[in-house]
């Protein structure tokens, strides 16, 4: 493909902004679903179910003990998770053995990255698959350690942009970005609202005049309507904790699948 | 990478715009709360040099606060030991501990900032009773987290904090104790930091967190150094000893001693939460720090007698000052804690906060030893008193006899 926007943002696009380019360029909505790694014995199962039903990426929750960002779905997966045992070494293990063909980017908290070490951890995300990582706290003040590893790597860090976030700080944060740039919809933690914010469509703006990289909403975005009328400024979508919810309650592979898919055919039909 | 560290002046100055003390500190916080926290720094910056707001800071210090709290000598105690005990009565302060300081410096911040609510985190309660005091003398709304475990152990400053007009919320997830408070209190923010001031209770958390809550701490260390100079004739005590969790009350008097004097400096954590005696290096609340954590990164439940130091891991500044050696870093079980709420007690007519009696029980330990050999002169930290304790201390004494 021919490398659009490398000169914007100088680097060379890596596999999860290359293949999320093409996508939007191709004029799809893109779809990222959550999951937390290891919350139930079934979760590649559900990775695979996921990508079969209209997913472009993927993003698999690292599970951490403290997750100060996630409201009450995510923490209760994340508890489940670290119960059965989970760490990210196995998660990482169990991503090389699947191929699910869209690329996965994983969400984490820093402390786990620490601990394992930079560069080992991002070379473990490379040899596993994993094309980026979420790591909401790592502001941009504090990201490069990690983010030049990341990059050594070939693996894409993702920053946020907040709705509090000063129009001065977007263009910086946007052009340290890899991958896409991920526009948080609300003030507040991961949790699904009856009603898309006003913020989201805001913040999206924004981060669209501000890059041509794609630009994802996530946090607060529930619904295949509020999908649909986040992507009306946006790129696309994370939805995390209404699908995570889902399986907490039992839907399985199954109801995940349904689920996503029921974005997907809305985000299609625009 | 960031910024190199502003050169500070002092061992404990301004650790500049990146908040680094040595390596430790920073702002690991999600972007929501980056400006937040850069609009506080810049807030501090300007309310600190301003010296109206230190004149209206330290006249309800002390019109309202009771300060200067007195420095205590301990006759018996001493005798008993074979050591010079002198006591900064931080229990004689407003609501019986130093966290008052703290909270008032703040309170006025926030005012100063425009913002009308308060949120604070608690584990023995001490700090949330603050806050609700100070939202009380300045007519906020206050909420208040605290982990369960801690509502439980800790009822009367939940019905204290409630009668002072503040709400309470029990947290439930984690360890439901202070570090699920923090936790809690930091979401609470995201979500409604246009009006709110986060009020956190200890040297912990991001920038400027630990280093504007040691500023208001300081005071304690300050008087300090002059009172005792005042006593044991212009010279200054061998050792300084304070209990540590988040490390606010050892944080502020330090701080008079740290530059000052070459008195030796002694942190006491609570054996059941070492984060610097038995932890490493990690990232959690904000700061870069020492943290009890497992070989993936998940952070441990801490567990000990007083609520106050049930947390995983303690303020930057300590680590950066542990690693230069200026300070050093002990541990004291709940056994020996115990025994020292009651010789405290006994000896000189003062009942100490369990985490206070941390400090104490390291005296007790070390005394005659090569760390603190007789005829030394001691200044503990009684950063609270113990009424709050009294009930809990009863059950276990009788729950063994």
């Amino acid at each position: 493909m021919t490398v659009v926007g490398a000169e914007a943002t100088g680097h060379l696009p890596g596999v999860l902004e290359a293949t999320l380019r093409a996508r939007r360029d191709a004029g799809h909505k893109l779809l990222v679903p959550y999951l937390t790694g290891g919350m139930d014995d079934q979760w590649l199962v559900t990775l695979e179910a996921l990508a079969g039903s209209g997913a472009d990426a993927i993003e698999v929750g690292l599970p951490f003990s403290d997750p100060m960002i996630d409201g009450a779905t995510i923490q209760e997966a994340s508890l489940r998770a670290l119960q059965r045992g989970t760490t990210p070494d196995g998660i990482l293990a169990d991503l090389s053995r699947v191929d699910v063909g869209v690329p996965i980017v994983v969400m984490t908290y820093y402390n786990l990255i620490y601990r394992a070490g930079h560069a080992r951890i991002a070379g473990l995300m490379s040899e596993s698959g994993v094309s980026g990582a979420i790591v909401p706290d790592l502001p941009l003040e504090e990201v490069d350690q990690w983010a030049e590893a990341a990059d050594r790597a070939g693996v894409a860090t993702v920053l946020l942009v907040a709705p509090s976030t000063p129009q001065a700080r977007i263009g910086a944060i946007c052009d340290r970005s890899r991958g896409f740039v991920y526009a948080v919809g609300r003030m507040g933690v991961t949790g699904e609202q009856e009603v898309l914010a006003d913020s989201a469509r805001l913040v999206a703006g924004w981060v669209s005049s501000s890059t041509d990289l794609p630009v994802c909403v996530g946090i607060g975005v529930s619904t295949p309507e509020q999908a649909v009328e986040v992507c009306g400024v946006a790129d696309g979508v994370v939805v995390g904790s209404a699908l995570v919810r889902r399986l907490l309650e039992g839907d399985g592979p199954e109801g995940a699948a349904a689920f996503i898919s029921s974005l997907r055919v809305a985000l299609d039909a625009g | 990478m960031t910024a190199e560290p502003t050169p500070a002046s002092s061992i404990m100055g301004d650790p500049g715009p990146t908040g680094r003390f040595g390596g430790f500190g920073g702002r690991f916080v999600p972007e929501s709360l980056v400006p937040a926290c850069m609009e506080l720094e810049v807030a501090f910056r300007s309310a600190w040099a301003d010296p109206a707001f230190h004149t209206e800071l330290d006249g309800i210090l002390h019109h309202y606060g009771g300060r200067p709290t007195p420095v205590t000598e301990c006759a018996r105690l001493s005798e008993e030991l074979g050591v010079r005990v002198l006591l900064k009565r931080e229990d004689l302060a407003h609501t019986g501990s130093h966290k008052i300081n703290n909270v008032i410096g703040q309170s006025l911040l926030a005012r100063r900032m425009g913002k009308t609510r308060l949120i604070a985190e608690t584990g023995a309660g001490q700090h949330g009773v603050a806050t609700a005091t100070a939202a009380a003398l300045f007519g906020m709304e206050c909420v208040v987290y605290m982990g369960e475990v801690d509502t439980r152990r800790q009822e009367l400053n939940v019905f204290r904090m409630e009668l002072l007009g503040a709400e309470v919320r029990p947290i439930s997830s984690g360890s439901r104790t202070l570090k699920d408070a923090v936790n809690e209190a930091l979401r609470e923010w995201v979500a409604s930091v246009g009006v709110t001031h986060y009020c956190l209770g200890s040297v912990m958390g991001p920038h400027p967190y630990p280093w504007m809550v040691r500023e208001f701490q300081r005071v304690i260390g300050e008087e300090a150094r002059d009172q005792c100079r005042a006593i044991l004739d212009g010279s200054d005590p061998d050792v300084v000893v304070a209990c540590a969790g988040g490390g606010s009350n050892a944080a502020g008097i330090f701080a008079g001693f740290a530059d000052a004097t070459s008195s030796r400096l002694v942190g006491v954590e609570a054996a059941g939460g070492a984060a610097l005696t038995g932890g490493i290096p990690g990232i959690l609340h904000g700061m870069h720090s020492a943290l009890i954590q497992d070989e993936a990164g998940q952070i441990l439940e801490a567990s000990s007698i007083s609520a106050g130091l049930d947390y995983p891991g303690i303020g930057p500044e300590h680590a950066h000052l542990a690693e230069l050696g200026r300070a050093h870093y002990v541990s004291a079980d709940d056994e020996e804690v115990l025994e020292a709420f009651q010789l405290l007690a006994r000896t000189e007519g003062i009942i100490p906060a369990l985490e206070s009696a941390h400090a104490i029980a390291w005296v007790a330990a070390a005394a005659g030893r090569s760390e603190l050999v007789r005829g030394s002169t001691v200044l503990v930290n009684l950063s609270g008193r113990g009424d709050k304790d009294v009930a809990q201390v009863r059950d276990l004494l009788r729950g063994r006899a």
